[in-house]
């Protein structure tokens, strides 16, 4: 009999905390072929990892159940540490005791208890039955697609291409540039945003690995990481036309949008000229907007003698807006309100603001200034309601620290709109299969450890398109997805898992009813032998073959029926 | 769990009641469970950002604008709201609920503190809003129906308030506005009974 | 068109003249109105400000009544307007509240009935064209400011935005329909200090006077409500305008539209009389 390890982590206390680990080893210690059962208090950690391979080589083990997290976690660490004790990977399997187990059942530990030892005799079943399996081997596409052509996707393209690779760049519009082309100057030291962009385009296009699209888009993203296939959809000239092209990896970088006035009943949802967002004002500012760098109102296109900017206008509004801060809008209001001050210099500028959030190098020194050099008047406090009457908008806020109620009459209002995703990311990342949150903004991997990646292997994320972010943020956001994409690329063939799908050619009768069973077009019939053969580089393993087979010749690996019944039987023992 | 934290705060500028005894306020987490329980409301979510007081009508004649009142609520400042002149203010008008980022109704937040202060025993800071609160309901006991010639009268002698607008009232009357008998309607019975069971519930 | 009609006690008192124009005018352009029978008050602002139980049983009597006719309830009133869908929402949302509520009035709530506002029903259930067809005598040059206060339109959760709460628009169409000119103008919904007409009068003369002298500046002829209090208290608080606004109901403009004869009595109870501004616009 297969001799088989378990290895009982205690997770601190998110698993020991509910289950009686100890009782647990106890009662697993006699089950047929158990020659060890052990607790640790972290099985991840190195003496926990130094415990298992000690373990294999002392007990000659074949096979290893560790009774811990979600396999999503730490498969992967066990699996790498079995093989470094000379055991193949695939005889490691992970009892998931801590998400299905003791987190789900914290209210009654005895239950909790019990069925982590039905839980994990299950998986020593599985183990029982486990094959050696060896990783297929897979060509990689060494060519990357960018979606966006904003400061985010130029600076993925520029590195990725800098290392040698070739990128296809597309962009949904007929320009590049994104939101920083039609801003003036940035913040902390005003530099103008044109020459910043302007270094980035000169490097595109001096680049010949870059091929820039315009007015094209995604219109569908087939096959895998290495092996990606996408259809662009080109809309130049007033024609649609349609190319397919292969690619290895895929940055996305669509940006974001801004909450429309409309939205915005009590400040005048859109009806007054004098009530803009901030990317107007922007514009305003900008030498090269309508005005020329002139600012002017844009009802009669006098200079504006008292402007007052709102903050947080439908950021952490959980009731009608956004519930998040849009992050950049208290630094952006600050310098919008110094160059108004540098520009109108008899002018007066007011800041409604709720809280001022100044986290970066120099941030906070910077708002700081806006208040004292450049003499911004900034108030504590969120405007309830603006409206126009006799050319002036009027301004009803309150300051939070005397709590008493305000009146402002403005000449300009400009309003500091939340950030909210571009529009269609959603329908993108459902032809990108690719997770969003309840905004709209693109998932990212691990909120910690993997913020660059998507859940989808070979998808990377940069920029607004994940989250509110800054210009240097949305850089570094971009560099990093290049990074993850060269590290992919630095690998001669993919490595895949072996644990997919394969058909006993004794047991299939050609009928065919597998193939529009897979959803990943991982089927055919063999031109000959007239029965189904895997594409084993498509094929992820779902199982859906398995179910459509009616002469059970579809099988998944190290998951066949065979396991099944005996994890099915382990389960349903009596106790 | 202790039900009274004795954390200290500074203390501000505008709250002139409870004089402790290093000048510093004694806050009481319960005052905000137990006004969240009586209004429905969600207090703990404000982030006073003032938005119901800049667009409160009100706000200017009252002694703390609304979203003071909804802090010294999460500070656990009784007294001092109890004896408000904000919370006889508030008309209800919901402008506050309408706009808040947070969903909250100051005016169910001050409509829980003036039943809060009645019950126990706080003499109202604007005692002539609840003189005519009272006769209100008074003549919806007697009638079924408000009858503002009875109602104003009563009124006028309780609140010692004689003289303001007394042309206007006289004004009204001639134009036949304001009826001498009053509307009786057929279920008062019902409605006595409505009346009771109130105050049953609440002793 | 048949609706349950819930007068509420200012307009059988105060606003008998909109109580008077509303029957006229929904029985001109055939809107039934059915009485509740036997209908008490639905405890306006004081009710809610000593007694939240009887701020909601004091409605919810009014509901249980109309329970057998299954017809939207329309109210010309905004006060009655916002108790009564306060309660009839406490009665949607709080299944254990409804139950407990049924055995007190021994009737079965089936909710079929909506609280409605008048305006809501002129402007948004009577088609204009049903309307413009009636129209006798257009309001031509007649320049208005649509005054709808606050709980007309407020909050959102209970009036399931009929009309735009920040931006009401509704009574601007029915006059426009009518022939007069509205006009845009920025205090359609601010609060006009309502039930604080008797206690502190000082507020409500601050918040009413800015109303009306920001009609005078719009230059409006006058000004277009839909709520007993708001009428009281701009009409009555117009000391130190330096040019006197009328504040008519709206059911009285689309009865002098309609050329409804019983106008003469309505438009005599008004403070500021609205008489010679309608004949100077040759509209007696």
């Amino acid at each position: 009999m297969k001799r088989i390890g378990v290895f009982i982590c205690h997770c601190g206390i998110n698993i020991a905390g509910t289950v009686d680990v100890k009782r647990v080893a106890e009662a697993i210690r006699d089950y047929p072929g158990v020659v060890l059962a052990t607790d640790y208090m972290y099985m991840c950690s190195d003496p926990g990892q130094s415990l298992i391979r000690q373990s294999i080589k002392d007990e000659h083990l074949e096979g290893v159940v560790v009774a811990a997290c979600s396999p999503a976690m730490h498969e992967t660490t066990f699996r790498k540490a079995s093989a470094q004790a000379g055991l193949n990977p695939y005889q490691t399997e992970i009892a998931n005791i801590r998400e299905q187990v003791s987190w789900v059942h914290q209210q009654d530990k005895e239950a909790a208890t019990q069925k982590a030892i039905e839980h994990i005799k299950t998986i020593v079943e599985k183990v029982r039955y486990n094959e050696s399996l060896i990783p297929l081997a897979l060509s990689l596409v060494k060519k990357t697609l960018v979606i966006g052509g904003g400061i985010a996707g130029l600076q993925a393209a520029i590195d990725i291409a800098s290392a040698g690779y070739p990128v296809v760049l597309v962009e949904r519009s007929n320009r590049l540039g994104g939101h920083v082309a039609q801003l003036s100057g940035v913040y902390v030291n005003f530099d103008a945003a044109r020459d910043l962009l302007q270094s980035k385009l000169r490097a595109v296009q001096e680049n010949p690995r870059i091929k820039v699209f315009l007015q094209t888009e995604v219109e569908e993203l087939g096959g895998y990481v290495g092996n990606f296939t996408a259809r662009l959809k080109h809309t130049a000239d007033g024609q649609i036309t349609y190319s397919e092209q292969a690619f290895g990896a895929v940055v996305v970088a669509t940006g974001h949008s801004l909450r429309p006035l409309a939205m915005f009943g009590e400040y005048g949802g859109g009806r007054y000229p004098d009530i803009i967002d901030a990317l107007t004002f922007e514009r305003m500012l900008a030498p090269d907007g309508p005005t020329g760098g002139q600012i002017r109102r844009p009802s009669d296109g006098q200079v504006p003698r008292q402007v007052v900017f709102v903050q947080c206008a439908g950021s952490r509004d959980p009731e009608h807006h956004m519930p998040y801060c849009s992050k950049i809008c208290c630094m952006y209001t600050a310098k919008q309100a110094a160059l108004y001050r540098q520009r109108v210099p008899d002018g007066q500028a007011y800041v409604f603001y709720i809280d001022i959030r100044s986290q970066g190098r120099d941030y906070e020194e910077f708002v700081q200034s806006a208040m004292t050099q450049h003499d911004v008047l900034y108030i504590r406090g969120k405007v309830a309601r603006l409206y126009e009457e006799d050319g002036k908008v009027i301004a009803w806020g309150a300051d939070t620290l005397t709590g008493k109620p305000i009146e402002v009459e403005a000449d300009l209002v400009v309003l500091a709109t939340a950030i909210m995703p571009a529009e269609g990311a959603v329908e993108l990342a459902q032809r990108l299969r690719i997770a969003t949150d309840e905004h709209g903004f693109f998932s990212e991997a691990h909120p910690k450890l993997r913020p660059v990646e998507s859940l989808t292997a070979g998808i990377y994320l940069a920029g607004t398109a994940q989250a509110p972010k800054d210009i240097p943020e949305t850089v570094a956001q971009a560099s990093a997805a290049a990074a993850k994409v060269l590290s992919l690329f630095s690998q001669r063939q993919l490595v895949a898992e072996p644990t997919i799908a394969y058909v006993d050619e004794e047991l299939c009768s050609g009928c065919g009813l597998c193939i529009p069973a897979c959803p990943y077009q991982a089927r055919e019939m063999h031109p000959w032998k007239h029965k189904a053969v895997v594409h084993e580089a498509l094929c992820q393993g779902c199982g859906a073959c398995v179910v459509a087979c009616p002469n059970k010749a579809c099988k998944l690996r190290n998951l066949t029926p065979g396991h099944v019944l005996a994890m099915m039987d382990a389960y349903l023992a009596e106790v | 769990m202790a039900t009274q934290a004795t954390v200290s705060v500074a203390h501000t500028a505008t709250s002139s009641a409870t004089p402790a005894a290093r000048g510093t306020l004694r806050v009481d987490p319960t005052f905000l469970r137990t006004v969240e329980t009586l209004s429905h409301e969600n207090i703990r979510l404000c982030y006073y950002c003032l938005k119901c007081t800049a667009g409160c009508p009100t706000a200017y004649a009252m002694d703390y604008g609304p979203a003071h009142i909804l802090k010294l609520v999460q500070l656990g400042q009784k007294d001092e709201v109890l004896r408000s002149k904000a919370i006889w203010l508030c008309v209800g008008c919901e402008t506050c609920w309408t706009r808040c980022p947070n969903g909250i109704s100051a005016g169910h937040v001050m409509d829980a503190l003036k039943q809060m202060a009645l019950r126990e025993g706080y003499a109202p800071a604007e005692r002539r809003v609840l003189v005519l609160h009272r006769q209100f309901l008074t003549s919806i006991r007697l009638f079924g129906r408000v009858h503002e010639l009875s109602m104003l009268a009563l009124y006028k002698l309780l609140s010692g308030d004689l003289f303001t607008d007394l042309d206007l009232g006289a004004r009204m009357f001639l134009r036949g506005k304001i009826p001498i008998l009053p509307e009786r309607i057929r279920g008062r019975a019902k409605i006595q009974q409505l009346f009771k069971r109130q105050a049953r519930g609440q002793g | 068109m048949r609706y349950s009609y819930y007068p509420g006690c200012t307009l059988h008192s105060t606003a008998i003249e909109y109580g008077w124009s509303t029957e006229a005018v929904c029985d001109a352009l055939g809107i039934e109105l059915v009485e509740i029978e036997d209908w008490n008050c639905c405890g306006a602002s004081s009710a809610h400000s000593l007694d939240p139980r009887l701020a909601l049983t004091l409605p919810t009597r009014d509901l249980m009544h109309v329970q057998a006719l299954q017809a939207d309830i329309v109210m010309p009133c905004a006060a009655c307007y916002g108790r009564i869908a306060a309660a009839d929402h406490k009665m949607r949302t709080d299944p254990a509240w409804r139950k407990e509520m049924e055995a007190e009035f021994q009737t079965a709530y089936i909710g079929a009935a909506r609280p409605r506002t008048l305006v809501d029903v002129l402007g948004n259930d009577l088609p204009a064209e049903a309307l413009a067809a009636k129209v006798k005598r257009p309001l031509n040059g007649l320049r208005t400011v649509s005054y709808y206060g606050c709980l007309l339109i407020r909050p959102p959760d209970l009036t399931n935005r009929w009309d735009d709460p920040e931006h009401p628009t509704v009574m601007d169409r029915i006059l426009r329909t009518l022939g007069a000119e509205p006009l845009p103008w920025a205090h359609a919904v601010e609060c006009c200090g309502a039930s604080l007409a008797l206690d502190r009068a000082d507020v409500v003369a601050v918040l009413s006077g800015r109303i009306v002298q920001g009609a005078n500046d719009a230059g409006a002829d006058c000004i277009v409500c839909a709520c007993p209090l708001c009428q009281a208290n701009l009409d009555s608080r117009q000391k130190g305008i330096s040019r006197k606004v009328p504040v008519l109901y709206l059911t009285e403009l689309i009865g002098v539209a309609l050329d409804l004869p019983g106008r003469t009595k309505w438009l005599a109870k008004h403070l500021v009389d609205p008489r010679p501004l309608l004949k100077a616009k040759g509209l007696e």
